[in-house]
């Protein structure tokens, strides 16, 4: 059986799966239960400066998108950071530390955006024997508005500024939790990183509007007849967050920096597909939230299954092994040819592909009178929006036409060679062979 | 002692009295709005959809399901009424595992079609229940016709006329309007008083004057008519029945089918009809099943369906015929009647196993008797009293193009027109089409 422990930057916990800084982890009641369900660790709901808590609506928090089931596909937001006050939590956590050694207890800060802040909340986060702080430059709604959360979040001036003070006042691992409400996530990393981050998590929620009441003509979730944006989580935000990872993984300047995956981890292979992409550990919540805490035991059996498929004894050989498959368009071999193949004995006769094509692609489907459904090599372009709407699966799948070949299409020879962009002769930069 | 299902002989009231009210209900719960939408959603949408094909009124099945899918199924309802005014009752009773259903993609890939029947029937009862009509007449156009039967062909023939402009009168030989759905269909597939709802609900298109016990022939001449209206449609189905033609069919508690569905529908307290303990039905098709089901239903012991042919040969589905094995009907076939016995009431009745030889059907020689209080008759219906004027092909009345009868003006459609597969859903289109071209004909 493959070894779930993980360690990520110096936190030990029994498997890779945290729970994100989210209502789930806002008392030590859930805490509790979730670590009985399993769960790695967790990353405590973000706490605020000592004083009055914050105030949340007293209306509806979240909002939501369905499938056609009421399966939920998509939730936003428009919570606040914790509304108990600090001391209570505080105690909690150190309780909850003591009780549960073994499990990682990560705790998430937002403070005011000055040294003494930062200063005065770490020394008492340190004294509850916490494993390490996560930074919430985050939260698009709400405290972004007083000038923390995503307003800082999004001045990579400021991320690095305030990790600073948060190694310079602390031995504790620090984890810098970014926005994707940005539009170069390299840059919040980079400063980050600058900073001296020990990693980042991403991302946090995206700003969202889910729906409009059509009766009342207000944003849901709605209070009182108003709406706001809140923060965009769950299964539809991974691919944005995927994407960000890679980016982080992969870029020169980030190379490295360890990354906590968040962002629609719903079962073990959203977890395993973050890890190839770079990410040490997952956090999860909406599924936590959807489904409640069981969920753990289906994502670490999971992924130890998979991982024993692979012949992958322990984590660290997950992380990472898909990013050097992560490139540039420039580099995608351009003499890798392939054709739309139809199986039809799979084949239903829906004639979606068919829709799909005329209508909105190449006219590279025939059909014939008795529904019979066919692709035509010579206009084919491969572009796969057949298989992506054939309701069958693998009924439609892509042929590699092998070197040598003669493309019907284009009436050229298939090369073996490699080719890209950058060497096209169409690309005016490109550059002379060698 | 009260009867019970054992009681010999024909006998009501074999039930208690709340099992009727059970066995006769609605044969399928209506969806609820999430069942619908979730049903919904197994719809591909597919290209120049199959189950379109499949329907006989050419519905835009696909595009009436994405109406439920998006939550408009007052909309979905337009787009069935378009096509077919009878939408709710074609919902019910349609053989969809033979037409729509058959066709579904999801039935070549799962074995288990959209449900376009139940789908149909949640869009169309919202409007019906609601006694909302989608439809506004146009100008009018000064033109009479007069359409007889008011059956699904006459009716759906009637509502296309009246909501073109013309004025429409819509007679019928019975004293109710419906012709099949009210009289000749199971009452569980109709239950609630459906039907009825159904025809008040198109009549409020306006323009259709109905006059009930008027017959063809007895109470008013294809001359009159066609001397004192623009156009005649003709859709009054088939009034006659055929006979057992063996010795002792005359016996009583040999009856026809039709007659006993019919009684069945119309009568107030199911628990006062009688049936019998041993019930036979002979014939395959759906007022077979219909009549062995009911008969099963109102309490009868030991019901046998008996048909000459073999299973494949008959006009029932297969799913109609699994609904009455389920009911515990028992299905015999490749055995024709020999000859009925009992002293005055039918007590028995004699079969011969059948073959198909060089000759087509023949008997094998062997034969077998089976009890039986009462014996329906369900082995096929015929025209009667259709008018002289017209050509006949094959019994039924001979039509060209959208139910042209031989007679200048005359326009015939439904059962009783020759075509069709005596279907409701048939019935419809056909009396939809003829208004077309009756309406082409008075405008042209």
């Amino acid at each position: 059986m493959a070894n779930l422990t993980s360690n990520f930057i110096g936190i030990k916990s029994p498997n890779p799966f945290w729970l994100a800084s989210a209502p789930p982890t806002d008392k030590a009641y859930n805490v509790v239960r979730a670590f009985q369900a399993g769960w790695g660790g967790v990353v405590w709901k973000t706490l605020g400066a000592e004083g009055p808590p914050v105030v949340n609506v007293n209306g509806p928090r979240y909002g939501a998108i369905w499938g056609a089931d009421r399966r939920l596909l998509g939730l936003n937001n428009i919570e606040l950071i914790t509304d108990r006050p600090l001391e209570i939590n505080l105690q909690e956590i150190k309780q909850v530390k003591r009780d549960w050694p073994d499990r990682a207890m990560v705790v998430s800060l937002m403070v005011p955006c000055d040294e003494e802040s930062w200063q005065a909340i770490l020394a008492r986060v340190e004294d509850t024997g916490a494993d390490g702080v996560e930074l919430n430059f985050g939260c698009p709604h709400g405290m972004a508005e007083r000038g923390m959360g995503s307003a800082v979040g999004q001045v990579p001036e400021y991320i690095e500024m305030v990790t600073r003070w948060v190694k310079k006042h602390s031995r504790m691992p620090c984890i810098v939790k970014l926005t994707p409400n940005i539009s170069d996530i390299r840059k919040p990393a980079e400063a980050a990183k600058r900073g001296g981050a020990d990693a980042v998590s991403l991302i946090n929620t995206i700003n969202s509007i889910t729906s409009v009441n059509l009766d009342t003509f207000s944003p849901e979730p709605m209070i009182d007849g108003k709406g706001t944006h809140g923060g965009y989580c769950g299964p539809a935000v991974k691919p944005i967050a995927l994407n960000m990872v890679a980016e982080i993984a992969r870029s020169a300047e980030t190379q490295g920096l360890p990354i906590s995956g968040i962002g629609g981890v719903t079962t073990w292979r959203d977890a395993a597909e973050y890890m190839t992409l770079g990410a040490g550990n997952v956090q999860v919540c909406t599924a936590a939230m959807t489904y409640g805490f069981g969920i753990i035991k289906e994502m670490t059996a999971g992924l130890s299954l998979w991982m024993d498929e692979k012949g992958l004894t322990s984590v660290d050989e997950v992380v990472g092994r898909a990013v050097p498959n992560v490139t540039d368009w420039q580099y995608l071999n351009l003499n890798h040819i392939t054709k739309a193949r139809i199986n039809q004995d799979l084949c239903i006769s829906c004639g979606r592909c068919f829709a799909a094509c005329e209508d909105t692609s190449h006219q590279a489907i025939a059909m014939s009178p008795d529904r019979v459904f066919t692709v035509k090599d010579d206009e084919c372009v491969a572009c796969n929006l057949c298989v992506n709407v054939c309701p069958v699966e693998d009924c439609i799948t892509m042929e590699t036409l092998p070197a040598g070949t003669t493309d019907p299409r284009t009436g050229e020879v298939v090369p073996a060679e490699y080719g890209n962009w950058t060497t096209h002769p169409n690309n005016p930069m490109a550059k002379a062979a060698e | 002692m009260s009867p019970a299902p054992t009681t010999p002989g024909i006998v009501a009231g074999r039930l208690e009295p709340d099992a009727y009210v059970a066995n006769f209900d609605d044969i399928y719960p209506e969806y609820d709005p999430h069942e619908a939408r979730v049903a919904a959603d197994r719809c591909y949408f597919c290209y120049d959809a199959p189950c379109i094909t499949a329907c006989p009124t050419a519905i835009d099945i696909p595009l009436f399901i994405r109406q439920i899918q998006a939550g408009q199924p007052e909309a979905a309802a337009r787009t069935i009424f378009d096509q077919n005014i009878l939408g709710g009752m074609c919902a019910r009773v349609c053989p969809t595992e033979t037409l729509c259903e058959g066709a579904c993609v999801r039935e070549a890939a799962e074995g288990k079609p959209v449900e376009i029947g139940r789908l149909q029937r949640y869009a169309t009862d919202g409007l019906v229940d609601a006694g909302v009509h989608p439809y506004d007449r146009a100008a009018p156009t000064g033109k009479r016709v007069a359409v007889v039967g008011a059956g699904p062909a006459g009716l759906a023939c009637a509502h296309r006329l009246a909501m073109l402009g013309h004025d429409v009168t819509l007679m019928d030989a019975r004293a109710k309007p419906g012709g099949l759905n009210e009289y000749g269909i199971a009452a569980y597939k109709a239950a609630g008083g459906f039907a009825q709802a159904e025809v008040d609900w198109l009549m409020q298109i306006g323009g259709i004057t109905l006059r009930s016990g008027v017959a063809l022939g007895h109470d008013a001449t294809l001359t009159d008519l066609r001397t004192d209206y623009d156009a005649v449609f003709l859709g009054m189905g088939l009034g006659g029945v055929n006979a057992l033609g063996v010795p002792g069919d005359d016996r009583h508690g040999v009856h026809d089918a039709v007659e006993f569905i019919a009684d069945l529908r119309q009568i107030s307290d199911l628990s006062a009809l009688p049936i019998g303990r041993h019930v036979v039905v002979i014939g395959g098709g759906m007022t077979a099943v219909d009549a062995a089901v009911q008969s099963r239903l109102l309490g009868s012991e030991h019901v046998t369906m008996v048909y000459r042919r073999g299973r494949e040969a008959m006009g029932a589905s297969d799913y109609e015929l699994s609904h009455a094995a389920n009911a515990g009907v028992r299905i015999i076939t490749n055995a024709m009647p020999m000859s009925v016995h009992g002293n005055g009431a039918v007590r028995e009745i004699e079969f011969g196993y059948t073959r198909s030889g060089d000759a087509g059907l023949e008997p094998t020689g062997e034969t077998f008797r089976l009890p039986a209080d009462q014996v329906f008759r369900a082995i096929g219906q015929t025209l009667s009293g259709a008018p002289d004027a017209l050509e006949i092909a094959r019994g039924k009345i001979a039509v060209t193009g959208a139910g042209r009868t031989s007679a200048a003006g005359v326009w015939a459609g439904g059962d009783c027109a020759a075509g069709g597969d005596d279907l409701t859903v048939t019935a419809v289109a056909q009396g939809r089409d003829a208004a077309m071209d009756i309406h082409a004909s008075l405008t042209a």
